[in-house]
Order: structure tokens, then sequence, then C-alpha cells
């Protein structure tokens, strides 16, 4: 079927530039409209694998870091998620939620899941034990003490794994048109050998890995101001 | 200091502004341990002092300072707070009720320093404006500008300042017990004597409990009303205020820990202004050498001070000086050390031997000279007993 598509293509086009399968500025000009829609179909698609995949991560870490003897399982059961290749997992859940957006999402955010929970752990294991006990002494509870000191002071931790999360999404999701998700991957495979149409796809998931990275980065700095105050002298 | 005034009520409705603690046979023994850290400790502290626990490490001083607030459950006896078990409260609002202060601070480093100092006032529902007041209140209470640290964050303090907004969030909600774990422990030694002596007058305004923690001997001499000294096996070797430890150290292992230089330690218990000074033959400008020289042989002193108008200290005459018919200015001698009334005994004497000196002018406040400290008064001090 998808091979049926690109034919399809390769029809319509007249040009020589085209006809050459090359980059040709002139097609892209035309039908750049073409691309919008894969375009937001694929950043919903990384938008709800990120958050999906945090609200899950989240929860099991702060759970774990409660419940100490929880970290090995959690870690084995989702570093077996992270090493199933993401077009293999499409396929084996094919039969169970069938072909569209719910498929590619349980693959994705399977994936994200080790990422995220490592790192959320990681910045709360790394908050001073001095720090912890100055707000017990003070008289916070462990909820208090978890919410309003240990969370905020993981965040810079917590905030890197959303951004290697995503970026990996980004690249990740470009798989999901096997399971019948759309998104860009579907422009790039539909004429995998005309540049012209490769590039834009391509290069239009490399710019929304870059401006979603940049954007967690920007959010990062705005919540953790802290870590940018030096001493003065 | 060394004071045993009660606490001070600031009003009728509000409660006392210090509590009195007291230890019943406290004990604890950790699980799967024979030795308990903490061996049956009872000890009263009267409201408003300073009780000073100090040992070598793992005499269980830090472990029966944090029984105090829970942080460590007690084994075995009590403590009371005002008479009232600590057992039958709930840790976390025992805990608001306690200063808390320990070594490494453990300031909030995502909280501005005014957040940091408001932690248990939030806790305990203040209002915003209440709040405010508050931290601007206790930042000038430990000399901090709270203009300029407000809304810094504590990665931006130094060292000191660090402490000292430990300090202040400590008080905040004016505890009636505060607890202190080696609070200056990680100072350089010339700020830690300054945040000692600032604490200390501090301490004089505020009158709190407090349990102070130490492995520094010198230190506990410096901060306490009462000394517990403890021993491995969280036992307690002596009990006493400072004075009384050193001149009477109940057992061997008392002893030694105090040091063999106890009796210079003695100094310093006392200020200059607790000795009996000399008179100081004093002299001004333009005076017959006659007069002064008979000044000089009616005065312990052996030399006459030369003063100015205003009665501070310009120098000492000596032969030379008063060869002439009228004392002159030039002739003098510089009268280094001068010392001050509030001065404890040993700094004195250090000063006194820094510039190979036998006697010093003593000045007060205003810098005119009240009399003269000599080596020989510091000798008599040594030998005689420093009132407990």
């Amino acid at each position: 079927m998808i091979l049926e598509l690109a034919q399809v293509q390769i029809h319509n086009r007249t040009d020589t530039c085209e006809s050459n399968n090359g980059f040709c500025p002139d097609w892209i000009a035309d039908h750049f409209g073409d691309y919008v829609h894969p375009f937001f179909q694929h950043l919903i698609l990384v938008g709800l694998t990120v958050a999906i995949g945090f609200a899950i991560s989240f929860t099991l870490a702060l759970i774990a870091y409660r419940r100490r003897w929880l970290i090995n399982p959690v870690t084995q059961v989702t570093g077996i998620l992270y090493t199933i290749p993401s077009v293999a997992a499409f396929f084996l859940l094919l039969p169970i939620t069938g072909r569209g957006t719910d498929t590619a999402l349980v693959a994705l955010v399977s994936y994200v899941l080790l990422i995220i929970f490592r790192n959320v752990l990681t910045g709360l294991d790394n908050v001073p034990a001095e720090t912890k006990d100055a707000g017990r002494g003070m008289g916070l509870t462990a909820n208090q003490l978890l919410w309003r000191v240990e969370v905020p002071l993981a965040l810079p931790e917590i905030m890197a794994g959303l951004r290697i999360a995503t970026t990996t999404t980004v690249g990740l999701a470009t798989l999901a048109f096997f399971a019948g998700a759309g998104g860009l991957g579907e422009k790039i495979f539909s004429d995998i050998t005309y540049k012209s149409n490769v590039v834009v796809a391509g290069g239009l998931a490399v710019l929304m890995a870059a401006a979603l990275d940049g954007l967690i980065l920007l959010a990062q700095k705005a919540i953790t101001p802290w870590t940018r105050a030096v001493a003065q002298p | 200091m060394n004071s045993s005034e009660p606490a001070q009520h600031s009003g009728p409705s509000s409660r006392p502004a210090a509590a009195t603690l007291e230890f019943r046979r406290a004990t604890k023994l950790y699980p799967g341990q024979t030795e308990p850290a903490v061996d049956a400790l009872s000890l009263e502290v009267p409201a408003g002092e300073i009780c000073v626990l100090v040992g070598p490490s793992g005499c269980g001083k830090t472990t029966a300072m944090r029984m105090v607030n829970r942080m460590i459950d007690i084994t075995d006896g009590d403590i009371l707070l005002d008479g009232q078990s600590v057992k039958d409260r709930r840790p976390a609002e025992l805990r608001r009720d306690i200063g808390y202060a320990i070594q490494q601070i453990g300031l909030f480093p995502h909280l501005s320093v005014a957040d940091n100092v408001a932690t248990v006032p939030r806790l305990l529902g203040w209002s915003k404006d209440r709040i405010r007041a508050r931290v601007d209140e206790l930042l000038e209470l430990v000399s901090l500008d709270p203009h300029e640290t407000r809304d810094r964050f504590p990665g931006q303090l130094s060292g000191g300042q660090r402490q000292r907004v430990g300090v202040a969030r400590a008080l905040a909600v004016d505890p009636p017990l505060m607890l202190m774990d080696e609070p200056f422990g990680a100072i350089d030694p010339i700020n830690r004597e300054r945040l000692q002596n600032e604490f200390l007058r501090l301490q004089r305004e505020i009158r709190k409990t407090i349990v102070f923690v130490t492995h520094d001997i010198d230190e506990a001499i410096k901060m306490g009303d009462r000394i517990a000294i403890m021993q491995r096996g969280g036992k307690l070797e002596q009990y006493s205020p400072p004075a009384e430890l050193l001149m009477y150290p109940a057992n061997p292992f008392v002893e030694d820990f105090v040091g063999a230089d106890r009796a210079l330690k003695r100094l310093a218990l006392q200020r200059v202004r607790d000795v009996d000074l000399w008179k100081a033959p004093l002299v001004r400008v333009g005076e017959h050498t006659t007069a002064a020289r008979a000044k000089a042989r009616d005065s312990e002193v052996p030399y006459p001070l030369l003063i100015d108008e205003s009665g501070r200290p310009l120098g000492w005459l000596s032969d030379r000086g008063l060869a002439g018919e009228r004392v002159t200015e030039e002739l003098r001698s510089r009268p280094d050390p001068v010392l001050e009334l509030d001065d404890v005994l040993r700094d004195a004497l250090s000063d006194l031997l820094a510039e190979e000196a036998q006697y010093g002018p003593v000045v007060n406040e205003r810098g005119e000279v009240v009399g003269v400290l000599s080596i020989e008064i510091l000798a008599h001090a040594l030998r005689s007993e420093v009132p407990v």
C-alpha cells in the first residue's frame, strides 16, 4: 500500500528536477502546505507521549523514592520496554490496539518511561541530606518536604530527562505511521527516494526536536532561577 | 551570661520566651546493638540557659540533642519540655516549636533568604504582612541588611552570612527552645569567634533555652551556662557550670578532656572588669615632673601614664621623660596594649605577652583610662577561685 502511494506521487511529477528526484525549491514552495497537517499530527503525538510518559514515570519515581525496593523491578520492566524496537512494538500491538494513534502512543510511551523514571529518581536522590534534615527538623511533614523541597530541587534533573525524552520521541515518532498514526514519518516514507520530500519532512522533524528542546530548556531556566545565581563578590 | 533568671513573658497572651528542658533517664539503643548510643541521660536545663553537650565523637551528644525534637526516637526514659513529654506530641508539630540549626545549615537552595526564614511561619499559617515584617526583623537581629539579603539565594551568600540566615530561620517563630548542632563548626576560626560573640550578645536579648552541641571544649566553655561532658557509650560524666568544671573536674576523663591548661582556660571565664585593677598614676602634659614622680611612687605602677585632655592614654613616661622640669609629650613610649573592660582575661594576657608588656592601661567605652592591668593581677586571678 505504501508503495502504491509513492507511485501515485511519482506519476504526478512532471518537471525534470522532480523526475530526477532532486532538491527542487519550486516544488517545495508549491507543496509546503501538504506538510502542515502531518507536522501538527507529529507534534501532538510527541506532546501526548511525553505528557503520558511523564505522568506515569513521575508517579512511579515518587513511589519508588519512598519504597526503595521498587526501584529494581521498575527499572527492569521499563528497561525491557526501552530495548524493544519501536517498529516491532507497533506490529506486536496491532492485534490488541489496532491501527491508529493508540498503538503508536503505547509504544512511544513505553520507550520514554525508563528515561524519565531514572532522571526523576536521580534528581530526588541528589537532594542534599542536610537540606532534608533541616526541613524535617523544622517540622515539615514528609509530603511537605517532598513537594516544597525535594521535587523543586530535583527539577534540573527532571527537566533534563524531559529534554532527552522529547527529542528522542520526535525521532521515533517518524516510525509511527507503521502503526497508522500518521505524522511526518508518513510523508518521509511516502516517497523516500525523492530528495525534496525527504529533506522537507526530515528537516521539519529536526526543527521540531530542536525547538522543543529549546523550549524545555527555557522553561527549566525560568523555574530554576537559583541554579544560575552565583555568589557576588 | 551564667544567668539563672526566669524566662521573660513578653505579654499576657504570649507564651514564655523560654522553656525548661529535662532529660529523664533518656536512652537510645539502636536495633541490633548492645551498647546504647545515649545511656540513661538525666539533666535539667533551666529556662533561658545554654546547655552545651560536649564530648569526643561517638559520645552520643548529637543523638541526645536529636531526641529532643524526635528526629531520633527515644528508646527508654523521657524528655520533658516545660514539664510535658515530647513523646505525647506529633513530631512535625513539636518540631515547629523548637528552633533547629545544624552545622551544614541546610538552607533551601531554591528559596530566597526571605522564603527560607519564612519556612516555619508559613507552616503555622501566619499572614503575609506578619511574615514580611518578621523576616526583616530577624535579618536585622542577626546583623544582615534586609534590603540587601532578602531576595538573594543561599548560593549568593558567604559562609558566615549563610550561618546567620540559618540562625534567623531557627528563631523565626520565637521558639522557646533552640537546638544547635555545631552551628559554627564549618566557619573559619576568625569568623567563628565573631559569630560566637554575636550569638552570645543575641542570647542576652532573646534569652532562649538552648541545647548546643560541640566537640570543642573551648567553645563549650565560652558558650555554655552549663556544660554536659559525655563519654563514648552515651554516658554523662559531669554536668556543671564552666567554672566549676574547670576547678573541680569530676573524674580523670573530664580532667583529661578539659585539658592540662584548664587553669589558663579559666581566664576565659572572667573579663577585665571582673578583677581589681591597679590605680594608674595619671599625668598630663605640662605637669611638674616632681609631682609625676610622686604619683608613680604612690602607685603600684612604677611609671606615670601620660593622658590627653579627654583622659585617653598617650604613653608611659620613663626616667628620661621625667628628666626635665615639666612633662612633655615627646619623651614617652607607646601605651600598648590598651585593654578594654569587656576583654576576657585570656585575650588580655595574650595581648600583654604579644607586646612584651608588664602593664596595660584599661579604658572604658569612651576610651578614658580607668586603671591598669598587670601580669601580676592575672597571676593572682589564676591562683584564686572563680566565682561559680
